[in-house]
């Protein structure tokens, strides 16, 4: 393997959880849910991943429980919020205290556990290929199905009749109703979906990315996600090129920080974050359509007349 | 009269908000194929009773029936899957999404694929009410927002359609081709449930009415029979004057208090319209009525003079001589001028504000009452919302409501009301009267003409014509971004207008 494409590969694996994340916030914040639990659900994630890896001892059962703990995790959100009308502001946020609090609880028993990885798949000739084998064909699963999952939230969105009631019910949850939307359910699995999501994106890290437990792991990945849900304009696509672009930003920085370029290592430090604005606000220039864009129903609780 | 089966039989509909009864035992029977009037002043209850009907308001007593089986209707999903379309008052549209995508949600899926953008451009044709179903709803005047929210409802085939107000903001053409497919409808045994404000075209279309006041039933006349003076009478409860033709009066003399040199705007959104090298001056003591189609480079011509879009050159707008082309809105107001956009709910006030912090919104800046050093005196703020309410006789619940609370006609009369308050010495106003009953209506004119009396130079942009024929000294057309010279309203007829709107002046 080349230093090239250990570059490569690092910058994949440091978008690869972002991206899921952001995607499952994307449809979330689409349906007119804001959801600030995002660290929390995945850090659950991470815990319930490796657990479930650990006592099956199949990485891809814990890739499912790594989902079913932050989609457990998004219901209860779920009910505060959509059933409860509670604060969707204040529910997320105690969400991720929650959430950063329970998998210190659940992982006690699993640090210092050497984890089982998900393995990067090997496709005879295909992966052999100089410079471009592994890079399009040496990663492990999970990256493919982000970058599936971003095209599939696009056409889902835009494309399908489903979609465009998700996007109805955050533009206008009252025009939806009166249009016999169903607006809670709507949201609820758009919540659910975002839950699934952040937990694959914890499953991750703790599956793929180091496997092992280490408490709070998640290192503020979670954050990031959202920011660049918000920077993406609710675009998924737009999603996937920032999620890659931080993750280049972040890995080169490190690079060059290790090679003693003569620059503030604070200022290498704040570059992905930087470089990632910068681009999206460029990408996202057009304000007319970044203002209609928006799901102007965002964090509003909806609570039909009587 | 139609003698189909009756479809949908209310009784003893109750509905309370608080201590006031908006509905009050009321009994309604709408049959198959029948065109039934709902007809009332503001805030009798029309639109409560509606939304009971569809689901979207549920009744402190009463029951409903459909098709002689009794029903609960829970929301509007369930009347929906009965066979009831309603077209609200109060758009519920998308802003975010196109024109397609909202007529999309309201049709079964089989019947929104991919075919969706050509056949809502040809029903909205056959239908006369044009869409193009790629525009996005955010960009498109209130005279378009009517159309698809008609189109969209007649496209679900409904059983019952029910329509609050549809023709408020169409132009008579539209009007009267809506009449059309409103007519086929019933013959082809669909029930029709028609609010409107327009006595004469209820008189035109409709077989029977019942006319609410105070949320009770007053009265079943016959519509085509029963003069306009009758009705009026029922809904009123006493005897309605116009508010007097301003033709004949003399030109005005005063001073040219706003003026307009050759402003030309591009269209900032892809869908807006440009106004190309508009010129008018509107002089103390006259009403200028800006007549055209919806849709023409009314909402910019309002956005330009009111300072939402201010012009890249100080002298293309001039409030009484100050060149002020490029001031905000708050600027302008504080030479003397007062802005009343066309949009009620979200433009010219917010819903879930009380009305004491909506009369706040546009009078901070001109009020040295009602803020000083970025404090509000909110005490002021209450009485000034209550001078409003009771001078303007906007009948409004107790106390210091959500403007959101208040029926559509009486929120009218208080967005006008808070700029009128002011005596401002400019006026532009765009729809004065949308939504507002017979009654109110006629004073909102009389209040504009006195206003005009003392002195104010007073712009009127409407897509009524007969309100604007009403009101106006001078008529000038507006039709694609390009205005008209304006004409003295004697020397001008319908037909000459008529011509103009339609794009014979280029
Ligand atoms: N959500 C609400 N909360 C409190 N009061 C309300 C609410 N909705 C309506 N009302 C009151 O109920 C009464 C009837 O309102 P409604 O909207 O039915 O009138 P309307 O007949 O449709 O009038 P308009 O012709 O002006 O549209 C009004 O006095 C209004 O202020
Ligand atoms: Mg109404």
């Amino acid at each position: 393997m080349t230093g090239f494409e250990a570059v490569v590969l690092t910058i994949v694996t440091a978008a690869t959880p972002l991206l899921i994340a952001a995607l499952g916030e994307l449809v979330t914040e689409r349906s007119g849910v804001l959801n600030l639990g995002v660290e929390g659900m995945m850090i659950v994630g991470a815990v319930t991943g490796f657990a479930g890896a650990q006592l099956t001892g199949s990485p891809y059962l814990g890739v499912i429980a790594a989902m079913a703990g932050g989609m457990a995790l998004s219901s209860l959100f779920g009910f505060l919020v959509l059933r409860l009308a509670a604060n969707q502001v204040a529910s997320g946020l105690a969400l991720t205290l929650l959430g950063l609090g329970l998998s210190g609880m659940i992982g006690e028993a699993f640090i210092g556990q050497p984890g089982l990885k998900l393995e990067r798949i090997d496709i005879p000739f295909l992966t052999d290929l100089p410079v471009v084998g592994t890079i399009l064909f040496g990663q492990d699963p999970l990256v493919y199905a982000s970058v599936a999952l971003a095209v599939c939230v696009s056409r889902f969105l835009f494309h399908t009749r489903a979609g465009l009631a998700l996007r109805a019910v955050g533009n206008n949850h009252a025009s939806a109703h009166m249009l016999g939307v169903h607006v809670i359910r709507t949201r609820f699995l758009a919540v659910l979906f975002g839950g699934a999501c952040s937990g694959l994106a914890g499953g991750y890290l703790s599956l793929a990315y180091t496997p092992q437990w280490v408490e709070g792991m998640t290192a503020g990945r979670g954050w990031i996600a959202l920011a660049l849900v918000v920077f993406a304009s609710w675009m998924p696509l737009r999603a996937a090129v920032g999620a890659y672009l931080f993750g280049g930003a972040l890995i080169l920085q490190f690079h060059a920080q290790a090679e003693g370029i003569p620059l503030p290592s604070q200022f290498l430090s704040a570059l992905p974050y930087i470089a990632t604005v910068a681009a999206l606000v460029i990408l996202s220039r057009d304000q007319w359509r970044a203002r209609n864009d928006s799901p102007s129903c965002l964090g509003q609780v909806f609570v039909p007349d009587r | 009269m139609p003698g189909g089966n009756v479809l949908l039989e209310a009784r003893g509909i109750v509905k309370r908000f608080g201590g006031l009864a908006a509905n009050d035992r009321i009994d309604l029977a709408v049959h198959a194929g029948e065109l039934h009037a709902l007809l009332g002043e503001n805030g009798a209850g029309k639109s409560t009773l509606v939304k009971i009907l569809y689901g979207s308001l549920q009744p402190d007593e009463g029951a409903v029936s459909w098709e002689g089986r009794p029903t609960t209707v829970g929301n509007p999903a369930e009347a929906r899957a009965l066979g009831i379309g309603m077209v609200f008052q109060h758009f519920s549209l998308f802003e975010g999404l196109t024109v397609a995508e909202n007529i999309a949600l309201a049709l079964p899926p089989d019947a929104a694929g991919r075919g969706l953008a050509d056949d809502v451009r040809s029903v909205s044709e056959s239908y006369g009410l044009p869409l193009d179903p790629a525009a996005r709803v955010a960009s498109l005047p209130v005279g378009v927002r009517q159309r698809i929210e008609i189109v969209r409802c007649l496209l679900q085939r409904p059983r019952l359609l029910i329509m609050d107000e549809p023709t408020s903001v169409l132009t008579p053409q539209e009007a009267e081709r809506l009449f059309e497919t409103l007519r086929r409808l019933a013959g082809e045994g669909c029930a029709v449930l028609y609010i409107s404000h327009r006595l004469e075209e209820v008189r035109q279309l409709c077989h029977s009415a019942t006319v609410l006041r105070h949320g009770r039933v007053v009265g079943r006349p016959d519509p085509k029979t029963a003069s306009m003076a009758d009705l009026a009478r029922l809904m009123v409860g006493a005897d309605v004057q116009g508010a007097g033709n301003r033709e004949g009066r003399p030109a005005a003399t005063g001073p040219v208090r706003l003026a307009v040199r050759g402003l030309s705007l591009e269209a900032d959104t892809p869908f807006g319209v440009s106004l190309d090298d508009v010129s008018l001056e509107v002089r103390g003591g006259e009403i200028v009525g800006v007549a055209g189609v919806a849709g023409n480079g009314q909402d910019e011509l309002f956005a330009a003079l009111s300072g939402e879009t201010p012009a890249s050159d100080d002298a293309a707008i001039e409030i009484d001589g100050r060149a002020c082309g490029r001031m905000g809105p708050r600027r302008r107001r504080r030479l003397g001028a007062a802005f009343i956009p066309e949009e009620r709910l979200g433009h010219a006030a917010v819903p879930a504000m009380r009305l004491s912090e909506n009369a706040v919104l546009t009078r901070h800046g001109t009020d040295p009452e009602l803020a000083t050093g970025g404090l509000l005196h909110l005490s002021q703020a209450r009485g000034l919302a209550r001078r409003i309410v009771e001078r303007f006789d906007v009948r409004a619940p107790e106390g210091d409501p959500e403007a959101g609370a208040l029926s559509g006609g009486n929120l009218q009369k208080f967005v006008v009301g808070r700029e009128l308050d002011r005596r401002p010495g400019v006026l532009a106003v765009s729809q004065p009267t949308w939504g507002v009953d017979i009654g109110a209506a006629t004073g909102i004119r009389r209040e504009l003409a006195a206003l005009a009396r003392d002195g104010a130079a007073v712009l009127a942009i409407s897509q009524d014509l007969d309100e604007i024929l009403e009101i106006s000294d001078r008529i000038a057309v507006i039709s694609r971004g390009r205005l008209s010279p304006a004409v003295p309203t004697g020397d001008t007829t319908r037909e000459a207008i008529g011509l103009l709107m339609g794009g014979a002046g280029d």
